[in-house]
């Protein structure tokens, strides 16, 4: 297990480094785009007003405060921003990457062989961080540079964030088609035979 | 007191309550999850055990919401018959949760069926969700505000089985479930299983089982050696915090039971992910309480 230090815009060379189970800490640019943003530009064919190649994907919903004073530009901090269920964006994830040329994602949980396939067809990576620590995260953004389309609300909207070390992102699909997550699976649907015959005669309530 | 009084002091009251249970877990939570990172010292899971306490830390200290999904609303109220402001609580809990939601701050949670449109203010059809139930002579107004986030809202289902499928049946949709479902669900969870005679009502027990404390059993001998029996299979499987594999899985398994039909046997399953925000409350009629599940805690 390695750990690195990545700066956006991330290159091909840079995700060729990682495997599944290195530790990234990433600066510079991560959006957040989840179930609506994925449909708005894989089913519904809509670019992003947003660049995002070399950046980052955060599967997050964050709760997010207005900072700026009637009259002014609109400014928000984050208050909390967590990861969120990756597995749901499994349908439309890899179409993504290839239509943006993101190169990191973060979330949470594993994805599925699409994904994996989106990842080395892409040279781009999916990251875990850890699951309701959204404190901790939202320390680690410096800045919200902007919103885009905020007509889907709060949590399904694409914030512009500037990150500062955000991580630990644990590698669990790297660009040459490991997956962690689902390797770990397997593991547990064997152990998960032996639970079960444990049981057996053990619930037999009825006579 | 005046009812306009009644239902500013209740809703400002509940308000503070859903803001402070946003950042604090409850006492029995902690405990187990500082017993569980004790015992998962290898691989990832210890360093994921030190995010999490940090995060905890951090969600106390800034005064934020420890996870940004707050859930979409949810009480359940256990009204005393004879409590005085029977009229009000429904408008005081709503005026909560849009005072909460801006001030607490919450993630705006409720989308509207149909339009697809966030209402960005908690408040929406049928949103909050208030469960009542009725408390014979007493003059007290109890509620339950339980923060349950998408993530381990994912792996929540009921299913009526034939009732030859047995106890057995049941644990197996909850261990198939779990090692799918589960892993994005923020384990450790505490799991929740109802069992009762339909899908609706195995489903409720579920949840409520989760309103459990972590660690308590269920008065019935057999009921309590299921929990125990699924509790020690899960842990056996090792999801590990995350998802990462580890020594246990979950941090509890609570069941809730109905009688059933005799030809069904309905199974609910919930799931609470660690960050486990629940946070009951009991208030009185001159609006002094007790907040039960945070010992200590000032609102």
């Amino acid at each position: 297990m390695s750990t690195f230090e990545f700066k956006t815009p991330v290159s091909d060379e840079d995700i060729r480094k990682v495997h599944a189970g290195d530790v990234i800490y990433l600066t510079g640019d991560i959006v957040t785009g989840r179930d609506d943003v994925h449909h708005r530009v894989v089913v519904s064919d809509k670019m992003p007003p947003i660049e995002l190649a070399g950046k980052a994907i955060f599967h997050a919903g964050p709760i997010m405060k207005k900072i700026s004073a009637e009259g002014e530009p609109d400014k928000y901090k984050v208050i909390s921003v967590g990861p969120t269920t990756s597995m749901r964006m499994e349908k439309a994830q890899a179409e993504f990457l290839a239509k943006t040329g993101v190169k990191i994602i973060i979330g949470k949980g594993g994805m599925g062989p699409k994904t994996t396939q989106g990842c080395i067809d892409n040279v781009a990576i999916h990251t875990i961080f850890p699951g309701g620590c959204a404190v901790v995260a939202a320390e680690e953004i410096v800045d919200c540079e902007g919103v885009e389309w905020l007509d889907l609300g709060m949590p399904e909207a694409m914030w512009k964030l500037k990150a500062e070390r955000f991580g630990p992102l644990i590698v669990s699909i790297d660009s040459y088609g490991n997956n962690l997550i689902e390797n770990n699976k397997i593991d547990f649907n064997t152990r998960k035979e032996q639970a079960l015959a444990d049981l057996k005669g053990k619930l037999n309530f009825m006579d | 007191m005046s009812e306009v009084s009644a239902r500013e002091q209740l809703s400002r009251l509940v308000a503070s309550f859903m803001a402070y249970s946003a950042g604090h877990l409850p006492e029995d939570v902690k405990t187990r999850l500082a017993q569980m990172k004790q015992i998962e010292n290898e691989g990832f899971a210890p360093d994921i055990y030190n995010v999490m306490e940090k995060n905890m830390q951090l969600a106390d200290s800034l005064k934020r919401p420890s996870c940004q999904d707050t859930g979409i609303p949810q009480f359940f109220a256990r009204v005393g018959s004879k409590w005085p402001y029977m009229d009000i609580i429904e408008d005081a809990l709503i005026d909560a949760v849009k005072n909460a939601t801006s001030n607490a701050p919450l993630r705006p949670n409720a989308v509207e069926v149909f339009e697809e449109k966030n209402t960005g203010n908690n408040i929406g059809t049928h949103s909050p969700w208030i469960d009542w139930e009725i408390v014979k002579d007493s003059d007290r107004l109890e509620l339950y505000f339980y923060m349950a986030g998408g993530g381990c809202s994912l792996p929540g289902f009921s299913k009526v089985l034939m009732p030859l499928e047995g106890y057995e049946g049941i644990a197996k949709a909850v261990f198939d479930q779990m090692t799918t479902y589960g892993v994005n669900a923020c384990p450790p969870c505490l799991v929740g299983i109802g069992i009762a005679g339909s899908s609706e009502v195995a489903a409720k027990l579920s949840k409520k089982a989760l309103l459990r404390q972590v660690g308590s059993h269920n008065p019935n001998p057999k009921a309590a050696q299921m929990e125990k029996l699924i509790e020690d299979g899960l842990n056996f499987i090792g999801l590990g915090p995350g998802g990462f594999g580890g020594k246990l899985s979950v941090m509890g398994v609570n069941i809730e039971q109905a009688s059933r039909h005799p030809a069904t046997l309905a199974m609910g399953l919930s799931t609470a992910c660690w960050a486990h925000r629940r946070a009951g409350i009991r208030i009185n009629p001159d609006f002094t309480y007790d907040f039960f599940t945070h010992k200590g805690a000032v609102l």
